[in-house]
């Protein structure tokens, strides 16, 4: 007889074989590992909650301790591979495929484990196509997630750090999947419902926390000069012209320096209110001067930051913040407003080829994508103007039809054009395509495409990408701010004598930039310290940043 | 360690009276430049000591930009260099011409 229901008794058996070791939907943790056995099935899709920041640890260590025999070939798909732990499934055979977003901590062995052929990569995504698949062909049967607390009918409070945990639950419950949580602790109500009850048949209550690293907290006292001087560049050269008041910044050291630059630099220059007003962006500590000089009217978020939590709760103007007063962030929200509602995306890389392909993948390093090449990519269904995406639309196709013409995103790549060892920016070629033909991979892994980028930005000047008409003039354009590299020195002087000429590029003293203005002293901040004075003593900074 | 020298005919003088100056630390990454005023008005010298072995050429070609930029005729920048960035070098460079640039109180 044809059934139309298998998946539901399927799930149905699943929970009433946990349920055996639960009371009500509460399992106790020394249970964990058997939950872990009596609902997952062997050659399972398992999204084990390994998002950018906040980490299921405990369920991790549940299911790494399972009976390989009973639970085995498991498929991951989780965004971040980030715990040891993760990677540790593959060696006992617990999982076999993976596909994910982002690697960070992991990104050397991750790429040995798939040199070795420990792991069966499906792909490495960013995170919105990843979590696009959990509704179309990744669809988890099983989703291990965290969370703050939960009462006992299976309410879930995320807090601060909701991050993926709402994509992952309506994927998994609303195709029949099975969705247990760890929580800190099980209270009898919980202060927001981030996740409904119905839709969590497992709670385990962890002794300890789950882990939360402190991503985006980038330390005054550690910004160069050069990078106060592509801040300096980037503003006055970038925003201030294009008027970009919605944008998303990167994680590095160079936006870091422009967040300090704005109630300082930005203020002279009259740009308060003109521009970086709205923000797709984590709570970065780096934000804090501008936030308490009035630059900045709102910001969603992506997820949190360790210490930060006090400081967003007395700033609810500003931050997405729930009836408890705390903050309320989503990745999957966040990454579409990055992508639909952002004019600009500023951040830093690894390598940028001469067609300005970029890549943070060498060749002992896969640390996937994360969310950079959603903010880093002209959104092709945006249908809604404005005024920095007709200007840049109008700059790279200046005969095309007013009312036809697309706009452009502003995608930014902002660098010192050597890094770390004296490592180069700019190559001929980006390891990524050395990794793609030893792993026989059919894409290589590019981080933001040179179709997509518009401006470099680097200590020797700014090129306007929009600007040039041909692959020569591209290429003329990048080598002409690559400073002292090998691809900065192999530029055609003449060629680029001509696009300095035409604007294409500008260097410091083109826009009035003393390169010997760019001091520490134009930091609003200059200390992890001075960002805890900024905030009133709110920012509580995690101990690693502490030196007092 | 490696020793570089690099010796260069500069246009003009370096203004300024100043005779000597310091900048920048020896650290990781990071360089010290002793400035003199010790040379003939049309001859520049500046001599490396280095961490970094084999950015020879690098140096060669931060120092030509700088003699071109600044023509500090007269001056011998000595470096005491910790595999700083050529982005970083430059800027030292700068600072401490702009530093003789003053007049010697």
């Amino acid at each position: 007889m044809m059934t139309w229901q298998r998946g539901r008794e399927a799930r149905n058996a699943r929970i009433q074989a946990g349920a055996r070791l639960a009371k009500g939907k509460v399992v106790d943790a020394r249970d964990a590992t058997r939950l872990m056995e009596a609902v997952v099935r062997p050659g399972d899709r398992v999204c084990l909650e390994g998002d950018n920041q906040k980490q299921a640890d405990l369920l991790c260590a549940a299911l790494l301790a399972v009976d390989p025999a009973k639970v085995h070939e498991l498929h991951m798909v989780q965004s971040g591979v980030v715990l040891p732990e993760h990677l540790d499934l593959f060696d006992r055979g617990v999982a076999k495929k993976l596909d994910y977003a982002y690697s960070g901590p992991q990104s050397a062995r991750i790429a040995k484990m798939l040199f070795g052929g420990k792991i069966e990569l499906g792909a490495v995504h960013t995170y919105l196509e990843l979590f696009a698949r959990y509704f179309i062909d990744l669809t988890p049967n099983v989703a291990l997630i965290a969370a703050v607390s939960a009462d006992r009918d299976g309410n879930l409070y995320t807090g601060p750090n909701t991050e993926d945990t709402p994509t992952v639950v309506e994927a998994t419950a609303f195709k029949n999947g099975v969705v247990i949580a760890q929580v800190n602790e099980v209270v009898d109500k919980v202060p927001r419902v981030d996740i409904p009850g119905d839709r969590v048949h497992f709670v385990v209550e962890a002794d300890k926390p789950f882990f939360v690293e402190p991503l985006f907290t980038r330390d005054p006292a550690a910004i160069t000069e050069s990078q106060i001087l592509t801040g300096m560049l980037a503003i006055k050269g970038i925003y201030a012209p294009y008027g970009v008041k919605r944008l998303n910044h990167g994680i590095g050291f160079n936006t870091a320096a422009i967040e300090l630059l704005l109630p300082t630099f930005g203020e002279k220059l009259g740009l308060k209110g003109k521009v970086a007003s709205h923000f797709a962006l984590n709570p970065h500590p780096a934000l804090i001067p501008a936030i308490e000089s009035g630059w900045v009217e709102q910001i969603h978020c992506f997820g949190s930051e360790v210490g930060m939590d006090e400081y967003i709760r007395a700033r609810s103007d500003v931050f997405f913040t729930g009836p408890d007063g705390s903050l309320r962030s989503n990745r999957a929200f966040c990454q579409t407003a990055g992508l639909y509602a952002c004019d600009m995306f500023i951040g830093s890389t690894l390598q940028i080829d001469l067609q300005g392909n970029s890549s943070t993948v060498t060749t002992s390093r896969i640390a996937g994508f994360g969310g950079a090449p959603n903010m880093g990519s002209d959104a092709r269904g945006r249908r809604h103007p404005s005024e920095p995406w007709l200007q840049a639309g109008r700059e790279a196709d200046p005969e095309g039809s007013t009312l036809l013409r697309r706009g452009r995103k502003l995608v930014v790549q902002i660098g010192e054009t050597f890094g770390e060892k004296n490592v180069p920016l700019f190559v001929e070629r980006l390891d990524a395509l050395d990794l793609a033909e030893r792993l026989n991979l059919e894409l290589a892994p590019v981080m933001i495409y040179g179709d997509d980028v518009t401006h470099i930005v680097t200590e020797e000047g700014i090129a306007n990408l929009l600007l040039c008409r041909d692959a020569s003039e591209r290429e003329q354009a990048i080598r002409g701010v690559a400073g002292y590299t090998d691809v900065g020195r192999g530029r055609d002087a003449k060629m680029v004598q001509h696009l300095r000429e035409r604007g294409v590029i500008r260097r410091p003293e083109d826009i009035d930039i003393n390169p010997l203005d760019a001091d520490r002293g134009m930091l609003a901040a200059r200390s992890i310290k001075d960002l805890v004075h900024w905030s009133g003593g709110l920012y509580a900074p995690p101990s690693r940043f502490r030196n007092w | 360690m490696e020793d570089l020298s690099f010796r260069h005919a500069t246009r003009q003088r370096a203004a300024g009276t100043k005779k000597l100056a310091v900048i920048g630390v020896v650290a990781s990454g990071n360089l010290e430049v002793l400035a003199e005023r010790v040379l003939p008005d049309s001859e520049c010298l500046v001599e490396i000591r280095t961490a970094a072995a084999g950015f020879g050429e690098v140096w060669d070609a931060v120092i030509a930009d700088f003699v071109k930029g600044y023509s500090p005729g007269g001056l011998r920048f000595s470096i005491n260099d910790g595999g700083a960035r050529p982005d970083t070098v430059s800027l030292r460079l700068a600072q401490a011409a702009r530093l003789m640039q003053e007049d010697d109180q």
